[in-house]
C-alpha cells in the first residue's frame, strides 16, 4: 500500500474510534462531576473535583421509580438472566452445531436453516409469539422466563457459531471416535468439546455482551424489581423531578456497562482470535 | 473360513455408480493391498468394509458373521487413516486406549495393553506427549498403536505412508511388512502407489472405475497382468504396450511390430503358436530390453536388434532408455555406464519369453 493510502486508512480508523468513545467518554467524565457543576457550566467539560461519590450513589441509594436501591439489585438480576441464559445457549448451540456439522443427517441442512432463520428475524416479530410463550408457561414478569427468551434465541447464533468452527474438524477424526466405539455424547465430550475453547470464547462474549445490553424483552416482559439493569436505567431517568441528577445518572450508566466493558477488555483478544480460528492445525 | 468375504458390493452416490460389484475373499493371515489410481472407489470400498459408509448392494462378511447391519464398533476391525486421525486433545497414551475405554475395559488392562503396543512399536517415550508435539512419522506410529491395541480380526488401512517423505516411507513399509510377519494379522491395505502394492501385499486387487480388475498375487500381477490396464498401471515405468501381429514363419511364432521398412519381427515361444494370424496388443516389461551384454537369467534364444534413440533417463542405479521399436516408442531399463545419447542407434537384447499378448478391442491377457 503507498504511504498516501496508509495514512487514509489510518485517518479513517482513528475518525471512527473517536467517534465512538466521545460520548461514551462525556459520561464517564460526567459521571464524576456534580449536579451543580454540570448545572452551572457545559454538559462537557472536565471534572473540577472528582465526586466519586456519584458512583455509590448510583449503586445503592439512588431511587429507582418508586424504590430507593440504587442500580444494585438491578444489577444482580442482568447477571441472573445473562449468566445462566449465555451458559446454556452456548453448550446447546455446541451440542447443535456438534450435531449439524458432523453427524450429516436426513434433513441436516434445513434444520441448520430454520435455526439459523432466527438471527434474521426482528425482535419485535418475536415479541408478541413470546407474550403467549411466558403467560402460558406462566413466566411472565419473572427472570426465568428471559432466562427462556434469550437461551433459545440466543441459540441461532451458538449454532451458526458452532456448526461454521466444527465443519473444519476433519470426518476422519469422526471415522476413527465410530471405530473406537464412542457415540454421540462421549464424542462430543471427549473429542470435539476439548477443541472448541476458541469458538467457545467467541459465543460466550458474545451472548454475555447481547444478552447483558438486552432492553425490549426486558422492559416488556418484567416491571418493578424483577428489572434487569438496561430496563431499569429507564426507571432512574424518569424518577428525577426537581434537578437533572446528571452526575448519578452517568454513574448509572456506566456501571450498567461496566461487565460487557470488563468480558471486551479481558476476552477481546480471544474473541477476534477464534472468530478467525480453526478446530485443528 | 475367511477373514472377509465381499460378494457383490455395489456403491452409488445418488446416481452415480462407484462400485459395481466387487467380489472378495480374503484368507486369515493375508495382507491384501487394493491398488488403483484416484478415485477408483478404494477408499469407498474401505469405509464399506469398516461400516463407515452402507453399500447399496451386496453383503460383507467378517470372520464367517454378515456385518452389513453392524455398527462399526462391533465388527472388530481397527483402521489407520491417512490422516492419522489422532485426537488432538488427548495424549499419545490415552489415544490408544480410547477404544478400550469406549468398550469398559478396566484400567489395569488397558495399561497393559498400551505398555506392550508402545514396545512393539518403540513409542514408549512418546506416550504422555500430544500429537501436535510428534512428527510425522511419530503420528503414524501412534495410529498403528491405536489400531494394534485392540487386537481385532482385520486391520484397514487407508493409505497411511502417503503424508510421509520418500524416506519415512521406505522405512515404514518395511515396518509394516515385518509387522504382519510377526503378529500375521489380516490386513487389508490401499494404496494408489504401486510400489507399496508390490513390497508389501500376499495379494493385490487392482482396482479400476469401480471394478477389480485382478486380483492375485503380486508376481502373477506384474508378470501376467489381467489386462492392458493392470499392465500399464503396475510397474514404473509401465510395460510397453505395442500394436502387433502374430505370424508363423520357417523359425516358428514371431511378432511383427510396425510396417513397411521399419517392421521388426520379434521371435515368440512356440507356445504363442495359437495366436498365429491375430493382431494384437504385444506387452513388454522395459526391464525385459536391455543392453547386449546382458544375460537373462534363463538359456533360449537371444534376441538382439539395433534401435533408435530418442532419449534417456539416467536415474542413477540404472538408466531408462526411450527408443523406437518398428515405429512404435518403447522403454528399455539399460546398465548405467552404457552411455547412449539421444540420436545413436543403441544394440539391445529382448527378452521375448517374458512378453504378454493382450487382446486389441478387449485389453484382455490373451497369452
Ligand atoms: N460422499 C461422497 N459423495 C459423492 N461422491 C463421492 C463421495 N465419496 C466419494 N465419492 C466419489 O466416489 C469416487 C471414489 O472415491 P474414493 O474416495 O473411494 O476414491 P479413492 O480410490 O479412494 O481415491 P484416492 O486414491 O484419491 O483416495 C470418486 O469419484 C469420488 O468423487
Ligand atoms: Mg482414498
Amino acid at each position: 500500500m503507498p504511504a498516501w493510502g496508509r495514512l487514509l486508512a489510518h485517518g479513517i480508523v482513528w475518525a471512527l474510534g473517536i467517534a465512538f468513545l466521545v460520548p461514551f467518554a462525556v459520561v464517564v467524565l460526567n459521571s464524576l462531576r456534580t449536579a451543580q457543576e454540570i448545572a452551572q457550566s457545559a454538559m462537557i467539560g472536565w471534572p473540577e473535583s472528582w465526586a466519586f461519590s456519584n458512583y455509590a450513589e448510583a449503586w445503592s441509594e439512588f431511587c429507582v421509580a418508586q424504590s430507593c436501591t440504587g442500580l444494585r439489585p438491578f444489577m444482580w438480576n442482568s447477571a441472573a438472566v445473562t449468566i445462566p441464559a449465555t451458559v446454556i445457549s452456548t453448550l446447546l448451540g455446541a451440542i447443535a452445531g456438534y450435531a449439524i456439522s458432523l453427524w450429516r443427517f436426513r434433513g441436516d441442512t434445513w434444520i441448520f436453516g430454520l435455526v439459523t432463520l432466527g438471527i434474521f428475524l426482528p425482535q419485535q416479530v418475536r415479541l408478541i409469539p413470546w407474550t403467549f410463550v411466558l403467560r402460558d408457561i406462566g413466566l411472565i414478569n419473572t427472570l426465568t422466563g428471559l432466562v427462556v427468551i434469550h437461551t433459545i434465541q440466543g441459540m441461532s447464533f451458538t449454532t451458526l457459531f458452532c456448526r461454521n468452527y466444527y465443519v473444519s474438524i476433519p470426518q476422519d477424526l469422526m471415522k476413527a471416535a465410530r471405530i473406537d466405539g464412542a457415540g454421540f455424547f462421549r464424542t462430543f465430550f471427549r473429542i470435539v468439546l476439548p477443541l472448541s475453547p476458541p469458538i467457545l470464547i467467541v459465543t460466550v462474549i458474545w451472548q454475555f455482551t447481547h444478552i447483558w445490553n438486552e432492553f425490549l424483552y426486558g422492559v416488556t416482559f418484567t416491571t418493578g424489581s424483577q428489572q434487569p439493569v438496561t430496563a431499569a436505567l429507564i426507571g432512574l431517568n424518569a424518577a428525577i423531578a426537581d434537578v437533572p441528577q446528571y452526575g448519578v445518572q452517568s454513574a448509572a450508566v456506566v456501571l450498567a456497562a461496566l461487565p460487557t466493558l470488563l468480558v471486551y477488555l479481558f476476552g477481546g483478544k480471544y474473541f477476534l482470535r477464534g472468530l478467525t480460528a480453526g478446530a485443528v492445525k | 473360513m475367511s477373514a472377509l468375504s465381499l460378494k457383490g458390493i455395489t456403491k452409488a452416490f445418488g446416481s452415480m455408480p462407484v462400485l459395481k460389484g466387487i467380489d472378495m475373499e480374503i484368507e486369515n493371515g493375508e495382507f491384501t493391498v487394493l491398488v488403483g489410481p484416484s478415485g477408483c472407489g478404494k477408499s469407498t470400498l474401505l469405509n464399506i468394509i469398516a461400516g463407515l459408509e452402507p453399500a447399496t448392494g451386496g453383503t460383507v462378511e467378517i470372520g464367517g458373521r454378515i456385518v452389513n447391519d453392524v455398527a462399526p464398533k462391533d465388527r472388530n476391525i481397527a483402521m489407520v487413516f491417512q490422516t492419522y486421525a489422532l485426537y488432538p486433545s488427548m495424549t499419545v497414551r490415552q489415544n490408544i486406549t480410547f477404544g478400550l475405554e469406549c468398550r469398559n475395559v478396566p484400567k489395569r488392562e488397558r495399561e497393559a495393553a498400551v505398555t506392550r503396543v508402545a514396545a512393539l512399536l518403540q513409542i514408549e517415550s512418546l506416550l504422555d506427549r500430544k500429537p501436535s508435539q510428534l512428527s510425522g512419522g511419530q503420528r503414524q506410529r501412534v495410529a498403528m498403536g491405536r489400531a494394534l491395541v485392540r487386537d481385532p480380526l482385520l486391520f484397514l488401512f487407508d493409505e497411511p505412508l502417503s503424508n510421509l517423505d520418500a524416506k519415512l516411507r521406505v522405512e515404514m513399509r518395511m515396518e509394516i511388512k515385518q509387522l504382519h510377519q510377526r503378529i500375521r494379522s489380516t490386513n487389508v491395505y490401499v494404496t494408489h502407489d504401486q510400489i507399496e502394492a508390490m513390497t508389501m501385499a500376499t495379494r493385490i486387487a487392482v482396482m479400476h472405475q469401480g471394478e477389480v480388475q485382478q486380483f492375485a498375487d503380486p508376481d502373477t500381477v506384474y508378470n501376467r497382468p489381467a489386462n492392458l490396464f493392470v499392465a500399464r498401471f503396475m510397474g514404473a515405468p509401465p510395460m510397453n504396450t505395442l500394436p502387433a501381429r502374430i505370424e508363423t514363419a520357417a523359425g516358428g511364432v514371431r511378432a511383427v511390430v510396425g510396417r513397411g521398412e521399419t517392421a521388426v519381427a520379434l521371435p515368440l515361444p512356440a507356445a504363442f503358436a495359437a495366436q498365429a494370424g491375430r493382431e494384437v496388443v504385444l506387452g513388454l516389461r522395459p526391464e525385459c530390453i536391455a543392453e547386449e551384454d546382458r544375460r537373462f537369467g534363463h538359456g533360449g534364444e537371444r534376441v538382439t536388434l539395433e534401435l533408435p534413440v530418442e532419449m534417456t533417463e539416467p536415474t542413477g542405479a540404472e538408466t531408462i532408455v526411450l527408443a523406437r521399436l518398428g515405429g512404435e516408442r518403447a522403454l528399455a531399463r539399460v546398465s548405467p555406464d552404457v552411455r547412449l545419447r539421444s540420436g545413436d542407434r543403441g544394440r539391445f537384447v529382448l527378452d521375448m519369453r517374458r512378453a504378454c499378448l493382450f487382446d486389441p478391442g478387449t485389453g484382455a491377457l490373451i497369452a
